[in-house]
């Protein structure tokens, strides 16, 4: 959407008045201060936009066929495999992705390091998509999507690991929809709201830590239900929580630099000064940040088996394709953001951010799917099991980026704040 | 004699607050270490007298009204069936199912019946986010659709492979699983259809306790015809449906990698961080922040006194 810069010569919507001195209306800023005539050429010029009608035209349909045929018409969901591609993906992959939220939330204001100010909002962003896209994912997978709420105020099963995933990814939903509200009350000229949002900033941060920790955590405990059906490399009954914690601190900082490359990239009429001189400085501070996670990580996986005493499964064909996940997914991408941040490389760090990112992703397909079951048979997704993860995943990217057009996410709002 | 009257009461009131401090310490101990109801039932699966005629499959289709099977009961081919290299399992349209194992070494085949075990500690159970499933006093593992919401976390808890789902309905989806026949026959003190119907004596329902004891004196009297093992006495932290067999279990297609211990033991260092966590944190992270931010606070303060 570069056709903005190219086409039109005024600056978009920073402010509530346009050029002649009026008021903005929300509906004016709606449509980014275009006619509807121009927002649909604009629309139609862009080549990402008809990909996106093709997945969509071919996929709901499909999605249709769930809801009204049930599952088994459109995914291998079996009584062997119960948790498929939109558990697999959606949930475990993309929750650890969307740890940005939190990261960069406790580094700005608990850590007080301003100097990421200019990212924090993306950051904020990312996570409360993420986890609102888990949610959805997770409405597509359940057999009885109409009773969502049922563990919160019908029948209440606090003991079990799931229990604590729905009630703290419902308050961490809470949480960073408050987090992200600022932006918007500043879109829409609310000051109040803003003010009372940053009073009590503190402490939506401090629970969006507690939150994070355990849901994270818990979506790693989940598996050590399953201790004679996951791979035991892939299972630490112990550690199990810690391993997806700490993998997903690299997961969510490297998923900010992904974001924040592309909207440098093909959103660069949106981003103002501010963003586009410091993005490359925060991208190696982050590169660093997951340098030491991935160490970590690292170094965590090997106590796992040490403790179980499972060397003797690394020699085995799991065992080295346990090690090609090491190798790919975290020595990698480790070196290459040490390296990057150690010689100022801007561009290997978000090379070494875009692996980690696949990297995150295929271990917990991994988890979930791949090493699940593994003394029975391997489960292969059905087609349209895998449109209908790749459509719910567009939706994100356009309901991403219908926000990055509009809020104070990339630029800082003119006027009063 | 008023005094005896007071000095009794006194006592009775003794006996009564001790007796409530030692049933308050017995519920604790159990909560500790939960080791099944006392009188539950269970039954006893002998694979030596197995003989794969499936009158069980065919009993518990009728008793819990399945749908009627594309090939009939006394139709033997099944057991040459595989899906994904596996042998039948349970699914939505039958709760047990007899396969057939021909093991290496020995003259004649043997026939194993699988169905739900019936855990002392369930896994579906402890997984469980909105408490659909309860373990009856009778022994039993039962299940409540009407609040269960699909997640199918119970499926892949069950180091079984018991839970099934009916994944075939979009509007009336559920968990299909045995239930010991609670509603029917159970909770009245009857056997299930399945060991009722079995012809062969191979299966015998009692008291868990009573047929674990018939189990240990097979083995004890036949030790040549039997495994010096019953399966589910320890396996996943005890079962009710238990399992004695003549050839080694891995060769009649039984899991001999389930733990001995609950499921749940291996969730509960999780468990255990969790309200850690839920206090440490807010304490440990708003000192971090009074920390890090001290300085600025501290060049704050200097400049408004200097503007004083």
């Amino acid at each position: 959407m570069f056709t903005f810069s190219q086409n039109k010569q005024e600056v978009p919507i920073v402010s509530h008045h346009n050029p002649d001195g009026n008021q903005w209306t929300i509906k004016e800023k709606l449509w980014l201060g275009l006619s509807p005539d121009e927002y649909k050429s604009q629309m139609l010029r862009n080549p990402v936009n008809w990909a996106l009608f093709v997945i969509f035209a071919v996929g709901l349909p499909i999605l249709l066929q769930r809801y009204f045929f049930g599952l088994d018409t459109v995914t291998h969901a079996s009584n062997d495999y119960p948790w498929g591609l939109f558990l697999g993906f959606g949930l475990f992959g993309m929750v650890p992705l969307s740890a940005s939220g939190f990261l960069l939330g406790t580094t700005v204001e608990i850590f007080g390091r301003k100097d990421f100010v200019p990212i924090e909002r993306l950051a904020l962003l990312n996570g409360l998509l993420g986890y609102f896209f888990a949610v959805v994912y997770l409405e597509v997978d359940l057999g009885m999507p109409w009773r969502l709420y049922y563990p919160m105020f019908v029948s209440l099963g606090p003991a079990a690991v799931l229990f604590l995933v729905a009630w703290h990814v419902a308050t961490y939903l809470s949480v960073q929809v408050a987090e992200v509200s600022s932006a918007f009350f500043e879109w829409i000229g609310w000051l109040k709201g803003k003010r009372f949002i940053k009073s009590i900033a503190i402490g939506l941060t401090v629970s969006g830590i507690i939150l994070s920790t355990l849901h994270q955590g818990a979506l790693g405990a989940l598996f050590t239900y399953a201790p004679s059906k996951v791979h035991p490399l892939w299972l630490s009954a112990n550690f199990q929580w810690i391993h997806f914690f700490c993998s997903a601190i690299f997961a969510g900082l490297s998923m900010v630099i992904v974001a924040s490359t592309l909207c440098k990239h093909f959103m660069t009429w949106r981003c103002d000064r501010r963003f586009l001189d410091n993005v490359d400085r925060c991208t190696i501070g982050l590169g660093k940040g997951c340098a030491y996670a991935l160490i970590t990580y690292l170094v965590i996986k090997l106590v796992g088996i040490a403790h179980d005493n499972e060397w003797a499964y690394l020699l085995t064909g799991w065992g080295q394709y346990f090690m090609l996940e090491m190798a790919l997914a975290v020595l990698l991408p480790m070196f290459l953001f040490a390296y990057g941040v150690k010689h100022n490389m801007v561009g290997m760090v978000r090379f070494a951010a875009l692996i980690s990112v696949l990297g995150v992703v295929w271990n917990r397909l991994n988890t979930a799917l791949i090493c699940f079951n593994w003394k029975l048979y391997q489960e292969i997704p059905h087609w349209k099991e895998v449109w209908i993860t790749i459509m719910i995943f567009a939706l994100y990217f356009i309901t991403y980026r219908f926000i990055l057009y509009r809020l104070p996410i990339l630029y800082e709002w003119e006027g009063e704040k | 004699m008023k005094t005896l009257i007071n000095r009794r009461k006194f006592l009775q009131g003794g006996i009564a607050a001790s007796a409530a401090a030692t049933v308050s310490l017995a519920k604790k101990s159990q909560a500790a270490h939960f080791e099944g109801y006392p009188d539950s039932m269970g039954v006893l699966v002998d694979l030596s007298r197995c003989v794969g005629c499936r009158s069980c499959e065919a009993a518990c289709n009728q008793e819990q009204n399945l749908p009627t099977p594309e090939k009939p009961f006394n139709d033997f081919s099944v057991f040459d069936e595989m899906h994904h290299g596996q042998k039948r399992r349970t699914d939505e349209t039958a709760y047990t199912v007899v396969n057939r194992y021909d093991v290496p070494g020995m003259d004649h085949p043997l026939f194993r019946k699988i169905q739900c075990n019936h855990c002392q500690e369930p896994a579906c159970l402890t997984s469980c986010f909105v408490n659909a499933y309860t373990k009856t006093p009778e022994g039993a593992v039962i299940y409540n659709a009407d609040v269960c919401v699909g997640c199918r976390t119970c499926m892949v808890a069950c180091p079984f492979y018991i839970p099934t789902f009916r994944y075939s309905s979009a509007f009336h989806p559920r968990i299909m699983k045995c239930i010991f026949c609670y509603d029917t026959r159970l909770s009245k003190g009857k056997p299930p259809a399945c060991v009722e119907a079995c012809p062969q004596e191979a299966l015998t329902f009692g008291r868990r306790n009573d047929v674990l004891n018939m189990g240990r004196q097979r083995i004890r009297e036949n030790p040549d015809k039997y495994e010096d093992h019953i399966y589910g006495e320890h396996e996943a932290g005890g079962t009710a449906w238990m399992y004695i067999s003549p050839a080694p279990f891995d060769k009649v297609g039984m899991d001999t990698t389930v733990p001995k211990e609950p499921i749940l033991n291996f969730v509960k260092d999780f468990l255990a961080i969790v309200p850690m966590v839920l206090t440490i944190w807010p304490a440990l992270f708003t000192g971090i922040h009074l920390l890090a931010t001290r300085k600025d606070k501290l060049e704050q303060s200097k400049k408004t006194e200097g503007e004083v």
